[in-house]
């Protein structure tokens, strides 16, 4: 389908018109960091730079309820009943804004959300219900490595539309048959003229990335070093078990199921949860097989470039959105983590 | 548009009975409330269950009755913790949520003609139960059927309801033991690894299936491979905690193996090619 413009003045049309008939997320700055909230017209949403969180909640809340519960005592003869009541239905919604990194995280729940044997009906759901339009980084932060990991600063995977800045606004493609009547909008203009501007930015950011390091082997590397619990010790040495980490990865897709209420009438809810916590895999007899934080780093990188990719065609669990880089408050880095794993596997 | 399956919705079902095994292990007979559901309800032995106590929260089971008994399913429960504790004050009437079958079951069609052997500690009995008495309903199947099954104390016996038919039968052959001598026990003392080492099956053509406490297990593997079972073997259940049970919320993997999914059974040679993370 042909592209389409839209100027920078005429993007809160668009957005007024799209927030008229459903849920529409953009990126707006809350309290010193940008996060995605519903579309007010009164708030200048920040396209400019990466959001601290990334969309993940549009699709999987932090906290979400599975079904509600009623006990009760029936009769003269006070014969205990339970209802059980589940709704799995979800909000249009259109996240407007966030990043390839935010839209190709979403691919990583796929596989899981959507497996065969137990597809999660609440997941998919949402995520028939969503669209996104991306937007097309036309800069580079010194944490992004989305190279690295098979995408890049426009990869459109897991997006339905793709916005690419050009001067004066925006170029506009459809990249699925969800995107596509979205181009219909009377605010989109013809963009024909703009496309060969559009196809320069996307080179031109990707070259900023400069080169990514073979990590080709990273699944076998990380495995080789599973045991050597000194290496593990040394780069979880400064971490504080926070879980900032998982909390903002758009690729951690770890829950807890809890119950909220009384014995009697209550709801079952399941919130993200994060495998840095000790508590994570606690069992009852006090046993607990990831003990100390270099086990759960361990896990954790691990999941993301070796077990993972493992079962699902190599594919890997992190998008290189670099959101751990720049929020941990101890400066772990998972590019290092990996690579020097791959290195010790080499030596 | 109906609604699609919902792995995380529990069948509300009503204990029909709860018998209190030990100090601390009560079990409940449950059935669906909806009919049709039990009467199209399908596991196999070794497969669990995730229990409801509504307010609190869910706790993985195993099934331990066996298939071929379907006027109920039976759990059976330690007392642990949050989940467990409210289950135990819970009487014949009350309601639980069941989410059910889980996991994968025992390989019973690859387990045809061999013998048996089952070694079972404390709780870890539940387990072998479901899997021991689907083989006595079977019996023509298999080949020779031992049991070891111990305990710390004769008080700390489950199913002991039972045990006076086990070790009667005549077409199987039962040890029971217990750590340390207790007035009136009439059977083996002695650690379960030990007595195994005494009872001295053959690996030939035979199967052992173990689980009980970490402890146990560790010492019941080093008999069996004394005695040269082949780790392809022995086959055990493992324990992690759980959330999901259906492979989703990452809570109980060892590397690449989701323990709610790919297990809980395992065989020994399956364990040692997993990560060190048990
Ligand atoms: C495959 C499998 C089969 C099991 N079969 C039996 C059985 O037949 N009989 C029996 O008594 N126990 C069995 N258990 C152990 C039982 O699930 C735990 O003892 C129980 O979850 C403790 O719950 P709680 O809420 O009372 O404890 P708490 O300490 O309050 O635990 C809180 C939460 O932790 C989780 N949890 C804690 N410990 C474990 C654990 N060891 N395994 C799994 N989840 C845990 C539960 O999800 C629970 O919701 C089995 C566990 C697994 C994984
Ligand atoms: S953000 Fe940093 S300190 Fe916090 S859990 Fe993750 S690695 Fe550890
Ligand atoms: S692991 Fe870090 S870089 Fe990778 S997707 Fe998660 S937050 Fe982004
Ligand atoms: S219990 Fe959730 S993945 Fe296994």
């Amino acid at each position: 389908m042909a592209a389409k413009y839209i100027s920078r003045e005429k993007l809160p049309e668009w957005l007024k018109a799209l927030a008229a008939e459903r849920r529409v997320l953009v990126p707006v700055e809350e309290g010193g960091s940008v996060v995605f909230r519903a579309y007010d017209p009164a708030k200048t949403p920040v396209f400019g730079s990466d959001a601290t969180a990334p969309p993940k909640g549009s699709i999987f809340p932090a906290s979400q309820e599975l079904f509600s519960f009623a006990c009760g005592k029936e009769g003269e003869d006070v014969k205990p009943t339970l209802t059980l009541e589940a709704h799995t239905e979800a909000q249009p919604t259109v996240v407007f804004g966030s990043k390839p990194c935010g839209a190709r995280g979403f691919l990583i729940f796929d596989r899981v959300y959507m497996g065969k044997k137990y597809p999660d009906p609440y997941y998919i759901a949402a995520r028939e219900a969503t669209v996104f339009v991306t937007m097309a980084c036309d800069t580079v932060e010194n944490t992004c490595f989305c190279h690295w990991v098979g995408s890049g600063p426009a990869d459109a995977a897991g997006s339905d539309l793709l916005l690419t800045p050009v001067a004066g606004g925006y170029l506009v493609e459809a990249v699925s048959d969800k995107g596509a009547p979205f181009l219909d909008s009377p605010v989109l203009t013809d963009g024909s003229a703009k496309t060969a501007e559009a196809e320069a930015v996307k080179t031109k950011t990707r070259e900023a990335l400069g080169e990514a390091p073979d990590i080709a082997n990273a699944p076998a590397a990380l495995l080789e070093r599973f045991d050597d619990m000194e290496f593990w010790r040394d780069q979880s040495d400064k971490c504080i078990s926070c879980g900032a980490c998982t909390y903002l990865c758009p690729t951690c897709y770890c829950f807890s199921i809890t119950d909220e209420g009384s014995g009697l009438a209550g709801k079952r809810l399941r919130s993200w949860d994060a495998c840095m916590h000790f508590q994570f895999t606690l069992e009852a007899s006090g046993h607990n097989p990831r003990p100390t934080k270099a086990h759960r780093l361990k896990n954790r990188v691990g999941h993301k470039f070796s077990y993972y990719p493992t079962l699902h065609d190599g594919l890997i669990a992190c998008c290189g959105c670099g959101r751990c880089v720049k929020s941990c408050p101890v400066s772990v880095d998972i590019r290092e983590i990996v690579q020097n794993a791959v290195a010790k596997a080499k030596a | 548009m109906t609604d699609p399956f919902n792995p995380y919705l529990p069948e509300v079902a009503t204990i029909l009975e709860t018998v209190q095994e030990t100090h601390n292990i009560m079990t409940f007979r449950v059935r669906f409330d909806d009919e049709a559901k039990m009467a199209a309800f399908k596991f196999g032995p070794g497969q669990v269950g995730q229990l409801s106590a509504p307010g609190i929260g869910e706790s993985t089971f195993v099934i331990n009755s066996p298939p071929t008994r379907m006027d109920y399913l039976q759990f059976s429960v330690m007392r642990t913790g949050e989940v467990t504790s409210k289950l135990h004050n819970l009487v014949a009437g009350d309601k639980v949520g069941v989410r059910a079958p889980l996991g994968k079951p025992f390989p019973v069609e690859d387990m045809k003609g061999k013998d048996i052997v089952f070694v079972g500690g404390g709780i870890g009995m539940a387990p072998l139960r479901t899997l021991f008495l689907y083989m006595l309903d079977n019996r023509a199947d298999f080949g020779k059927i031992r049991l070891l099954y111990g305990a710390r104390s004769p008080l700390d016996m489950a199913f002991s309801a039972e045990l006076p038919e086990w070790t009667s039968r005549k077409d199987i052959e039962t040890t029971l033991t217990i750590d340390r001598e207790a007035d009136g026990w009439e059977h083996k003392v002695g650690l379960i690894p030990n007595v195994l080492l005494e009872m001295a099956p053959s690996a030939e053509n035979c199967v052992a299936i173990t689980c009980g406490p970490p402890i146990m297990i560790k010492f019941t593997l080093e008999a069996l491979k004394k005695l040269n079972f082949p780790d392809e073997q022995i086959l055990t259940t493992l324990e992690k905690r759980m959330k999901c049970g259906i492979g989703i919320c990452g809570r109980c993997n060892i590397g690449t193996s989701y323990v709610c999914v790919d297990g809980p059974v395992y065989t020994y040679a399956q364990l040692k090619a997993l990560p060190n993370e048990l």
